[in-house]
């Protein structure tokens, strides 16, 4: 290892250029070993390379919100969809605006398409809403079973405590129940649903409080003391919508929540442990967009799956707001649901007020339901809803044209370069050949090894940065090369002028490849796919350069200097000091002058 | 070669060398000339923008008879906008419709296979809107504004703060000529080709890096010695590390220039040969700029220090007085490019 410079003695580490080669060696050995035991011997590669899947998506104007699809709700959308994409460990995934109204995913082949086009596609509106009634999700069954919630549900609303609950009814929905007793379908169909509305009397204080922030419900008046049968078609339409709601069918699902509005009361399906189960649910509450961040995690005490939520100030207060509410409520209206593109992914119950913005979940969560319920709950709050316009699989044939170009471009590249240090610097170029084919086998193997580990993907620019690497590499060795040629050209012999060159090569290597470095790094991170992953394949071999130099280079040419070819300036060995116009060790006259130039005697 | 080699140990001597800082304003007006040339190609030519920025769609298809004539006319009437094609060198062709959205791009590709007699499935259809060359635009400027503000900050650290400054200039110097070209020959301006130009922020600046770095040790204890002026200093450093630059240039350039004969030679277009091209004149207009316009401008700046000033009266007061003492002036040093190696203090080691 290049020890630092100690002190103003030029010699680093040329003491012990063995102990700096077995390094390199042990890590390249170990790279590649490493690759070849977990198989990763190719790196993966980018979906211009290799094929993959290209997922069309196409913004839906909501009803009422005819402006929602604008630049700043698209670029939202692109953000949240591309952290979900890349959550799942699918890096190199492409996930760009096109047109007005598009989002384009592109996803690489080798990952997991169907997970990635399922948080792709589901993603959209997230919403907490009060649950007003809960049913078993499958057909209106002929036995009065009430609040049938089966078993599966980890939260209390199981039982059939539905019944003599007063203040759930003052929910707008509650209002409209008293017309629904008179459908005899109802009343067979939940029990939890039609009590809390059949024998109301009008709810207590809660009452008044709930009609405030009902906001826009419509309903919102409907309160009144007077149960007026239907007065409200709307609800009456929902309670019908509920009795006949089948969930288990999958296009009643879909149809059930398509086209509320947020602040309209829904009917929703959902799972239940593996069960469906079927919602009444009030108007929005808090929006997904409320949510500043959520996880699974282990809650050590009690060794059991939890969702963390964080909300933003907005959104505490208003979770605090629902929760307050609720707390009051028995089952299951003590429960909110949250409930992703009309979808119910969760109901968990409330027992107390919840402010300050923290809040967790809690109850019978596996670690994967736990963490998913985490992802959608973080990544769920798109500000618009998306369906799947095309699914496009990329052909292969043309990627591999262009890779193998690539290869080719490279390969030419390399014997250019190759050619032109041999051409130049005779036996010197041997050092650099190899010092390259150092380098080429330690990008070669990291790149193999990220595949696995980081989703490192080569793509085409990746290719091409690669190739472009080569320049950056052999530059290094240059510099040094033409160190040690001067120092030689000042009547050095060869031994001295290695160590005499090497710190201030050093530091030009250093100066400037930082610079690269720090161009890469930038590019990195402000800009986004394809150019990715050129920035990281150059910054990559910008450190490896550095290593390779540090690591090999230096010794090698330490090394080297001991041998007779090298040192005696064998005319082959690039280090010829005749030829490099080296003076002779004592004064000598130039030009003719007959005078002893005074001041350019430089020898030491 | 070894004529090289010996140019290297003359350069490196100081037996010969071009006086690069003494005739600045030549390369000054030469740069300020294309500079000129560049801005009134951009502003009367424009920037022929590829697809990606208009939006539109990209087909390839598979090795194919049908005349590239015929291919122009079958797409323009499939989509009803313009089309260009090339022949690609795999005996596919490349179809670039502007202005097509991607409702209707799935039609045209049906319409481009029966008319073509390939299989449509076989085509591979790209299909961008306008809002993403946008999106890496606006990337890029942010990319070159953190990253010239950070180089900045850097060189005035590793460096001084008239090297970074230089740098800088010589920076914008290679953009601008690297667009200029582009307009003026109007090479087609893809996401490709600002990849290439963000790379050339750090390729032309490694250049310009080595060559600061000889001057930054060539005038080391500058001040200590009354010989050379520090214009002399910079000059002696450049001819030394002119064999370098050259080097490093030409091996930089070896690569690129591989890729952008396979990339054009082979694949007719697309991201290889975009990314290559740029960074092929970035490359050139790079090394240009760290020789004759980085270091100058330096030496600029460096001039107007007064210790700086103190130090060329010095020399020139001393020079007078050999002068005028007669004898031994003219081969030794005097006004003639300097011809004494500047490096590593060499003030002590003379004897």
């Amino acid at each position: 290892m290049a020890a630092p410079k100690k002190g103003r003695r030029p010699t680093g580490a040329q003491g012990r250029p063995g102990r700096a080669l077995a390094i390199i060696l042990i890590a390249m050995v170990a790279l590649t070993a490493g690759m070849f035991l977990t198989k990763q011997t190719t790196p993966r590669l980018g979906i211009d390379l290799a094929g993959g899947t290209s997922i069309t998506l196409k913004a839906k104007s909501e009803p009422g919100k005819p402006d929602a699809v604008n630049e700043t709700n698209m670029n939202t959308a692109v953000g949240i969809i591309e952290r979900r994409v890349n959550g799942l460990g699918v890096s190199e995934a492409e996930v760009q605006t096109q047109g007005r109204d598009h989002i384009i995913v592109n996803i690489p082949k080798g990952t997991n398409e169907q997970q990635a086009r399922d948080q792709v596609g589901t993603t959209a509106q997230l919403y907490f809403r009060p649950v007003l009634a809960f049913a078993d999700g499958a057909p209106a069954a002929p036995e009065p079973k009430p609040s049938t919630s089966t078993g599966a549900s980890p939260s209390p609303s199981a039982s059939g405590s539905g019944a003599p609950k007063p203040e759930g009814s003052s929910k707008p929905s509650a209002s409209a129940t008293p017309s629904s007793s008179a459908t005899s379908q109802g009343r067979v169909l939940s029990e939890a649903l039609k009590a809390p509305g059949t024998p109301t009397p009008s709810p207590s204080a809660s009452e008044s409080k709930k009609a405030d922030d009902s906001k826009a419900t419509p309903s919102a008046s409907a309160p009144a003391p007077a149960p007026t049968p239907s007065a409200d078609p709307a609800l009456a339409n929902l309670q019908t919508k509920f009795a006949t709601l089948d969930c288990t069918k999958e296009d009643q699902r879909a149809a059930a929540g398509q086209g509320v509005k947020p602040e309209d009361p829904m009917v929703a399906c959902g799972q239940r442990g593996n069960q469906w189960g079927k919602w009444i649910l009030g108007p929005a509450q808090v929006a997904g967009t409320d949510v500043k961040d959520a996880k699974g995690v282990i809650d050590q005490q009690r060794g059991q799956w939890i969702v963390t939520m964080q909300f933003t100030d907005k959104g505490a207060d208003k979770f605090a707001k629902i929760t307050g509410e609720l707390a009051t409520k028995q089952s299951p209206q003590n429960q909110f649901a949250i409930v992703l593109d009309g979808e119910v992914i969760s109901d968990p119950s409330v027992s107390q007020a919840l402010t300050g913005g923290n809040a967790e979940i809690s109850g019978g969560f596996t670690q994967q339901s736990a963490q998913d319920l985490g992802n959608m709950l973080s990544y769920g709050a798109l500000p618009l809803s998306f369906q799947e316009d095309s699914v496009t699989t990329v052909t292969a044939a043309l990627g591999g044209e262009q890779l193998k170009a690539g290869l080719i471009a490279g390969a030419i590249g390399l014997a250019l370069v190759v050619i032109y240090l041999l051409v130049y610097y005779r036996g010197l170029a041997f050092i650099a050949i190899v010092s390259l084919l150092v380098s080429a086998i330690l990008t070669y193997t990291i790149m193999a090894l990220l595949g696995k580990g980081i989703g490192f993907a080569l793509n085409l620019p990746a290719v091409c940065g690669a190739i472009v690497a080569i320049g950056i590499t052999a530059d290094s060795f240059i510099v040094y090369f033409e160190r040690i040629r001067d120092e030689i050209r000042e009547g050095r012999t060869l031994r001295p002028a290695v160590e005499r060159a090497w710190p201030r090569a050093r530091r030009t290597i250093l100066v400037s490849d930082f610079v690269s470095f720090l161009a890469a790094a930038v590019l990195f991170v402000v800009t986004v796919g394809k150019v990715r992953g050129f920035a990281f394949t150059l910054g990559l071999t910008t450190l490896l350069d550095v290593a390779v130099v540090f690591l090999f280079t230096k010794p090698v040419m330490t090394l080297l200097a001991r041998t007779k070819f090298f040192s005696s300036g064998h005319p082959w060995s690039g280090l010829d000091p005749k030829r490099l116009g080296a003076k002779p060790p004592l004064r000598r006259s130039r030009r003719g002058a007959p005078v002893p130039a005074p001041v350019d005697a430089k020898e030491a | 070669m070894s004529k090289l080699g010996d140019l290297g140990a003359k350069l490196y001597r100081g037996e010969v060398g071009y006086d690069f800082v003494g005739k600045r304003f030549l390369w000054y007006g030469v740069s300020i000339l294309i500079t000129i040339t560049a801005i009134v190609a951009l502003a009367v030519q424009g920037l022929n923008m590829g697809i990606e920025f208009k939006g539109g769609a990209v087909f390839t298809t598979p090795k194919t008879t049908v005349s590239v004539a015929h291919a122009t006319e079958s797409a323009e009437k499939a989509s009803g906008h313009d089309a260009i094609v090339q022949q690609l060198g795999n005996g596919g062709l490349r179809i670039q419709i502007s202005g097509l959205d991607t409702d209707d791009a799935a039609s045209v590709k049906k319409q481009l296979g029966t008319d073509l007699k390939v299989d449509a499935a076989q085509i591979n259809a790209d299909l961008v809107g306008p809002s993403w060359g946008e999106e890496i635009a606006n990337k890029a400027w942010t990319g070159l504004g953190v990253f010239m503000v950070l180089v900045v900050i850097y060189l005035a650290i590793a460096f001084e703060w008239r090297m970074a400054v230089a740098a800088l200039i010589a920076l914008i110097h290679d953009l601008t000529i690297t667009v200029g070209v582009y307009a003026l020959v109007g090479f087609e301006v893809t996401p490709g080709t600002v990849i290439g130009l963000l790379t050339i922020l750090g390729y032309s600046l490694y250049d310009t890096v080595v060559v600061f770095d000889g001057l930054k040790e060539g005038s080391k204890d500058i001040t200590k010695q009354t010989r050379y002026t520090f214009s002399e200093i910079a000059n002696r450093s450049i001819n030394g590390t002119l064999v370098r630059s050259i080097n490093t240039t030409v091996v930089a350039l070896l690569p690129v220039a591989g890729l952008l004969f396979i990339g054009g030679g082979f694949l007719g277009a697309g991201m290889l040969n975009d990314i290559s091209l740029s960074l092929f004149v970035g490359l050139a207009a790079g090394a240009y700029s760290s020789i004759f316009i980085a270091t100058p401008l330096v030496v600029d700046l460096k001039e107007r220090e007064p210790a700086m000033k103190a130090l060329t009266k010095r020399v020139l007061a001393k020079r007078a007085s050999a002068a005028a003492k007669g004898e031994d002036a003219e081969g030794a040093d005097g006004d003639d490019t300097p011809q004494v190696v500047a490096q590593g203090g060499q003030g002590r080691r003379r004897r």
